[in-house]
């Protein structure tokens, strides 16, 4: 009959404090979820991620695949009546995830993590280097030349350029990277 | 021969676009008995109705027919317009070729036209034979029933007591309050009912205009508006405090002018709801048995242990909305009082929880939303929505069965205590007072108001009024502004210097009458009676609502109506017989 599930009611609580989201607050008009791009590929929409985090269904939210599909585009934070900003909500999610030792799906942490790098790197994403990086770190060595003709018709259009270019604030953009290390390292032993 | 003034309307093209106006005035008015026949754009506007006026004065018309809308639109407006210039108002007629002509025929214009001049030459012959008619009045007995004493019986009491108008106030229980009485606190605000309630209740039992009689019941009601005769039954008792006297209980005639039917509401039973442990289950009760742990000097413990209970289950709509196993309407205060409750519970366990398991969350009304909201984010007040499906014990405790509909997963939660909040039923007494008092009610029990939009705090007779939750759920705002407007009702009719009745009521021909008793039996408003000396029926005018059934039903022809005789009813049959001939 009926399967009985833990109610931690704890984990809204602690979700809505770290990501400034009230999440609490949701009344499940989905217009979160009308409005998201990638909700067609995530294994829970936006609305009912809310909905596990308010059932404290910790474990089920921190190995979802939803977690990590947003994109942060921020079109559900805009839209929501409640003033619920989910990108920052995902992003505590992750945080979350990474810190419980939930392992997130590779080959969106090799986008994240490719990403990230590059910016460290260049002070803005060089999509050329980025993409490389991503193939490399990818687990799926079949795929690694899957985008290539996308890849040179970019290249040839002068879509993405040839050599990454540094900005000029790099060292600002790499002090950002240095106190958000520092700040989510004392998170992590708090 | 007749002097008659025919007046046909045009309604803009409501009647125009159909019916060839002009023909109508034109045929009809080579009547004999028609001396001047006219059409005009809007008969009811002021120069329409000058028309009229004119005509009546310099043509010296003794009859007025205005071919136009229903008599229920604008009957009474062209009767005063024919009284202004001194023409009797019940010489003025209305053929109705809107409605029942134009409207309903505009694929058939050409017999649209010939069924208006049918129509208007019936009238033709009624007008020719009606009388000048005086309307009557009825004196007003300036006193009041109210029966009911929860807030909203209260309210009308004040209300009309204030305005200096005597008040009898009758309560079956042996105190005032109604369920007000049994609860902790207000929502919104968590005001203490008791505190609310007894200033209201002193200023009654205090109040020189009224009479308040506890324990009682009224078992009869006779005559009609204005000239009520209620049979009431009960005593006055001591209440501590107060300075009446206690009075022995006897039956007593009360006469009153007016009825306030305040008789409020009773919760669905636990027992009809074995599923979910209702009267099986000690520790599931309903919402007024949880307003009574709440309430001051009450204890906020369970009742098969005694126990402080740290977890507690709502669930709503516990017989409401359940056209299957209880109630097809929303109860509307539950989701309100259920908030209430789950917040006054986490003030006094602030470890505790609360769970609802809800369908839908009604919450309008001003600051009501703002409310629930408050009980799921400062309250941690944990909303689920789906219907609990099955309660039952499991050791100590009380296994609820439910769903998440949101995270689309079944739920099961172990708690100390469950609340139903269970349906608002109608008063276990309201079909028979209903009944006793010739009003009607809906198939649950609820007292029908007179119209659903216009006129909802009359009842269908004249005279009787409705406020509180009797005649519908409701909460305890809407409930006093109801009995507020009851109030106004019945002071709209005491400040009235005599009641001013319709002449157009049956009469009896006396020589006719051979006392057989079928109008009696025929009469639908209790208006005929055989006359127990003279040995013929009779006609209470003011009750008579102008039905016809007792001329139809009376062999001899002795019951009639004015203007309405035999002998016009038969020559309008005529006109109708000789054109389809």
């Amino acid at each position: 009959m009926a399967t009985a599930f833990e109610l931690d009611l704890t984990f809204g609580r602690e979700v809505q404090t770290r990501s400034g989201a009230p999440v609490l607050r949701c009344y499940f008009c989905q217009k979160c979820t009308a409005g998201c791009p990638v909700a067609y590929a995530m294994d829970y929409k936006p609305a009912q991620v809310l909905r596990l985090i308010q059932l404290g269904q910790r474990d089920v939210v921190l190995s979802s695949s939803a977690i990590w599909l947003c994109v942060g585009c921020e079109a559900c934070g805009t839209r929501c009546p409640n003033q619920i900003r989910l990108a920052p909500m995902f992003d505590t999610l992750r945080y979350m995830a990474l810190e419980e030792g939930y392992s997130p799906d590779p080959a969106v942490y090799a986008l994240h993590r490719s990403f990230l790098d590059s910016i460290r790197l260049w002070g803005r994403v060089h999509e050329l280097t980025m993409l490389m990086e991503y193939k490399l770190r990818s687990p799926f060595g079949s795929d690694l030349l899957a985008d290539i003709r996308v890849g040179l018709t970019l290249l040839l259009k002068g879509k993405i350029t040839h050599l990454p270019e540094r900005v000029r604030g790099l060292a600002q953009v790499r002090r950002l990277y240095k106190e958000a290390e520092r700040r989510s390292s004392t998170e992590v032993e708090t | 021969m007749s002097r008659i003034g025919l007046f046909v309307c045009h309604c803009g093209i409501n009647i125009a676009a159909t019916v060839d106006v002009e023909r109508v005035a034109e045929v009809v008015g080579r009547d004999s008995h028609v001396v001047f026949a006219t059409d005009y754009k809007y008969m009811c506007s002021d120069p329409g109705q000058q028309l009229i006026k004119d005509a009546i004065v310099e043509h010296g018309l003794d009859g007025v027919i205005v071919a136009a809308c229903s008599p229920g639109m604008h009957e009474k407006t062209f009767r005063a317009t024919a009284a202004a210039v001194g023409l009797n108002p019940y010489r003025c007629e209305i053929a109705n070729i809107r409605e029942q002509c134009s409207w309903v025929h505009q694929e058939e214009p050409e017999r649209a036209t010939e069924k208006a001049i049918e129509i208007v030459r019936t009238m033709v012959e009624k007008v020719r034979r009606d009388e000048d008619l005086v309307p009557f009045e009825l004196p007003i007995t300036r006193r009041a029933l109210v029966i009911g004493g929860g807030v909203a019986g209260l309210e009308a009491a004040l209300s009309i007591a204030s305005a200096g108008y005597p008040v009898v106030l009758v309560e079956r229980e042996g105190y005032l309050g109604g369920k007000m009485a049994r609860l902790s606190g207000t929502y919104l605000n968590f005001e203490a009912a008791p505190d609310l309630l007894q200033q209201r209740v002193g200023r009654v039992l205090n109040h020189p205009n009224i009479r308040v009689l506890l324990n009682a019941q009224v078992t009869g009601l006779e005559g009609y508006v204005g000239n009520f005769k209620a049979e009431v039954s009960g005593s006055r008792v001591q209440i501590p405090g107060s300075n009446l006297k206690p009075e022995a209980p006897k039956p007593e005639t009360l006469e009153v002018g007016a009825v306030v039917v305040a008789t409020g509401w009773d919760p669905y039973p636990l027992e009809r709801l074995p599923e979910y442990g209702g009267g099986r289950v000690p520790d599931v009760i309903d919402g007024l048995a949880f307003e009574e742990m709440l309430r001051p000097g009450g204890e906020l413990r369970r009742p098969s242990d005694g126990r402080v209970p740290r977890e507690v289950v709502f669930v709503q709509c516990a017989g409401s909305r359940d056209p299957e196993r209880g109630v097809s309407y929303c109860s509307k205060v539950c989701c309100m009082y259920v908030a209430k409750q789950a917040m006054m519970f986490k003030e006094r366990v602030p470890e505790g929880q609360a769970y609802v398991f809800y369908i839908d969350i009604r919450s309008a009304g001003k600051g009501y939303d703002e409310y629930v909201q408050r009980a799921m984010e400062q309250h941690d007040v944990l909303y689920l929505r789906g219907k609990v499906s099955k309660i039952f014990r499991r050791g100590g405790r009380v296994v609820v069965w439910g769903a998440d509909t949101l995270a689309g997963r079944p739920v099961e939660v172990e708690v100390d205590l469950v609340v139903l909040a269970t349906a608002m039923l109608p008063s276990r007494g309201a079909i028979p007072l209903a009944q006793t008092l010739h009003i009607q009610t809906d198939g649950y029990g609820f007292y029908n108001e007179a119209h659903p939009k216009l006129r909802p705090v009359e009842s269908l007779t004249a005279g009787i009024f409705l406020a509180g939750a009797g005649q519908g759920p409701k909460d305890i705002p809407e409930a006093v502004a109801q009995a507020g407007g009851a109030a106004a009702k019945v002071l709209q009719l005491f400040a009235q210097e005599a009641m001013v009745q319709e002449p157009t009521v049956a009469y009896v021909v006396e020589e006719l009458c051979a006392a057989c008793g079928a109008c009696v039996a025929v009469c639908p408003y209790e208006a005929r009676e055989i006359h127990p000396v003279r040995g013929i029926a009779t006609v209470n005018a003011a009750l008579c609502q102008t039905c016809g059934a007792c001329v139809v039903a009376c062999p001899n022809k002795a019951s009639r109506i004015h203007n309405w005789e035999p002998g016009q009813v038969l020559a309008m049959a005529d006109v109708l017989t000789e054109m389809s001939s």
